[in-house]
């Protein structure tokens, strides 16, 4: 199986030294995220989310198909989110590592268990047509903290997306082109994000860790939490201990980041808005 | 010289290998089917640019790539990780497909009965000694005709940054003006692979992250290889 090499040992010297010293080898401060650059493609419901070098793609597509006979009124939401070779040397085809299922089912718990989007609003006619939504997922490049990336590209994807007007006479569906009918956009609930630390022995934790920085670090915590201040998932798998008393500032910390994260998306949405023409008439 | 883009396969003119050397990307075989002349034709294997230099004897004649993939060549300085040892040698990591041989005879004063010592992890710099692709590539860290290590063996302390095989070649050129820009601001040791790595050290950790920020920007783009934008950029991260 491919994996990766550990980096050097004056790699680590170094890292930890300058973690010491509260510096970090791309010159951001311990509690500092990279730039988060999204950008929405021809297609509604297309975004690429990049943090510096990691690179994730989003696309939202939905279908028509039948509920469940014991939720006839609930819609479905599919995430797909196979990492491929693509992203990094470490991973490979048909074969999920550990890294992969942690990524995987943490966004399966921040997307679909915490009810971002209205399911219920999904239902075209009860017991009989309800919209499916698929979200695949493409790890373009891996550079350190897939997972934030990741549901971050989710988020502004699920967001950015439209589904078709519908219209129900009696039994019939006449489902309207988008030249037809302006596309009516998701109904969501909130808009919960991950954001992810790293922890080294003795020093104050680290936000947005790079690559090196993961593969160094003795442990990491992921929280998902929304604008509302509300804590969706918290999850640490394994890695050093932490005390009670620590939780509770780094996730102040986290609280602070989402809202300007749901700020950068919210403006980006914004940008697109003002030059994706949607509207018929 | 005009700058021409050749691709793999295409044919090139050069004139007779007696006054060039050939370097990676270009290949020669000889005409076959046709007994009228016995000289040989140049194919590209790489897509790059055609780069020449005159040298003192013989012009040099090389392609030029943007690769990230390093392929060993003989006589390539390189930077390796050693990710095993064994009985009479280690594994290094070179960044090529295949892990290269580190002989432990192959350093400076070593004998059978003393030899170094060298763990997992530990970043070494060496000379591609062979390399074929059917073998294992075999790197060395002396200079087998001095018999001393000549700046090669084990790097302590500093960091390693990865950038592009191109950069790495170009700051091995004597007039390329990025070291002479930091050095202008900074004391710092520095040793380059071609395979894509380099090994940095300066007196601070803040000094060395300086440095290691105008390098991946160099890499990367987004700085322009200017003395002033240099010297701007190095003030702006030191402070």
């Amino acid at each position: 199986m491919p994996r990766d090499i550990d980096p050097p040992t004056i790699q680590r010297d170094f890292v930890l030294k300058a973690l010491s010293e509260g510096k970090r080898l791309d010159g951001r401060l311990p509690l500092e995220m990279r730039e988060i650059e999204l950008e929405f493609g021809a297609e509604l419901g297309c975004c690429q989310c990049r943090l510096g070098k990691t690179a994730v793609l989003a696309q939202v597509t939905a279908t028509i198909v039948k509920p469940r006979d014991d939720r006839p009124y609930e819609g479905f939401l599919l995430i797909n989110s196979e990492i491929s070779p693509m992203a990094s040397t470490a991973y490979e085809n048909g074969r999920s590592s550990e890294d992969e299922l942690l990524i995987t089912r943490m966004l399966e718990k921040s997307i679909r268990r915490t009810e971002a989007v209205d399911r219920e609003a999904l239902c075209i006619i009860a017991g009989d047509k309800v919209w499916q939504l698929r979200l695949t997922l493409h790890f373009l490049s891996d550079s350190g903290n897939l997972l934030d990336c990741a549901s971050l590209a989710s988020m502004a994807a699920l967001r950015h997306f439209r589904k078709p007007e519908i219209e129900v006479i009696g039994d019939e569906v006449i489902i309207h082109s988008p030249e037809e009918r302006a596309p009516v956009p998701l109904s969501m609930h909130h808009v919960p994000l991950c954001v992810t630390f790293a922890y080294f022995e003795n020093l104050p934790p680290i936000l947005d860790p790079t690559h090196l920085e993961e593969s160094l670090c003795t442990g990491t915590l992921s929280i998902t939490l929304n604008a509302q201040r509300e804590i969706c998932v918290l999850s640490k798998a394994g890695g050093s201990a932490l005390a009670a008393s620590e939780m509770m500032g780094v996730i102040r910390v986290g609280v602070d980041r989402v809202r300007q994260m749901v700020a950068t998306v919210d403006k980006a949405l914004e940008k697109d808005r003002s030059i994706r023409v949607i509207e018929v008439r | 010289m005009s700058q021409t883009i050749v691709l793999p396969g295409d044919r090139l003119y050069l004139p007779e290998s007696s006054f060039v050397t050939l370097g990676p990307g270009i290949a020669s075989s000889s005409r076959s089917g046709n007994s009228t002349s016995d000289s040989l034709i140049f194919i590209a294997t790489k897509l790059g640019v055609l780069s020449s230099v005159k040298g003192k004897e013989k012009a040099r004649i090389w392609v030029e790539t943007r690769s990230k993939r390093y392929i060993p060549a003989q006589k390539d300085l390189v930077i390796g990780t050693i990710i095993a040892r064994h009985a009479d040698g280690y594994r290094v990591d070179i960044g090529s497909a295949q892990m290269a041989q580190l002989d432990a005879l192959a350093f400076e004063s070593a004998t059978k009965r003393s030899k170094p010592n060298l763990k997992i992890g530990t970043l070494v710099y060496g000379r591609v000694t062979l390399a074929n692709r059917d073998m294992d590539p075999e790197i060395e860290c002396f200079d087998p005709s001095t018999g001393k290590s000549e700046g090669f063996g084990e790097l302590k302390e500093g960091l390693m940054v990865e950038c592009s095989l191109q950069l790495c070649r170009q700051l091995l050129k004597p007039k390329y003006p990025l070291l002479l820009a930091l050095a202008s601001q900074v004391k710092f040791e520095i040793a380059i692979g071609l395979n894509g790595r380099i090994w940095l050290k300066a007196s601070s950790v803040g000094e060395t992250i300086a440095l290691k920020r105008v390098i991946a920007g160099v890499n990367e783009g987004k700085v322009k290889v200017e003395k002033d934008e240099i010297v701007k950029l190095v003030k702006e991260y030191l402070a």
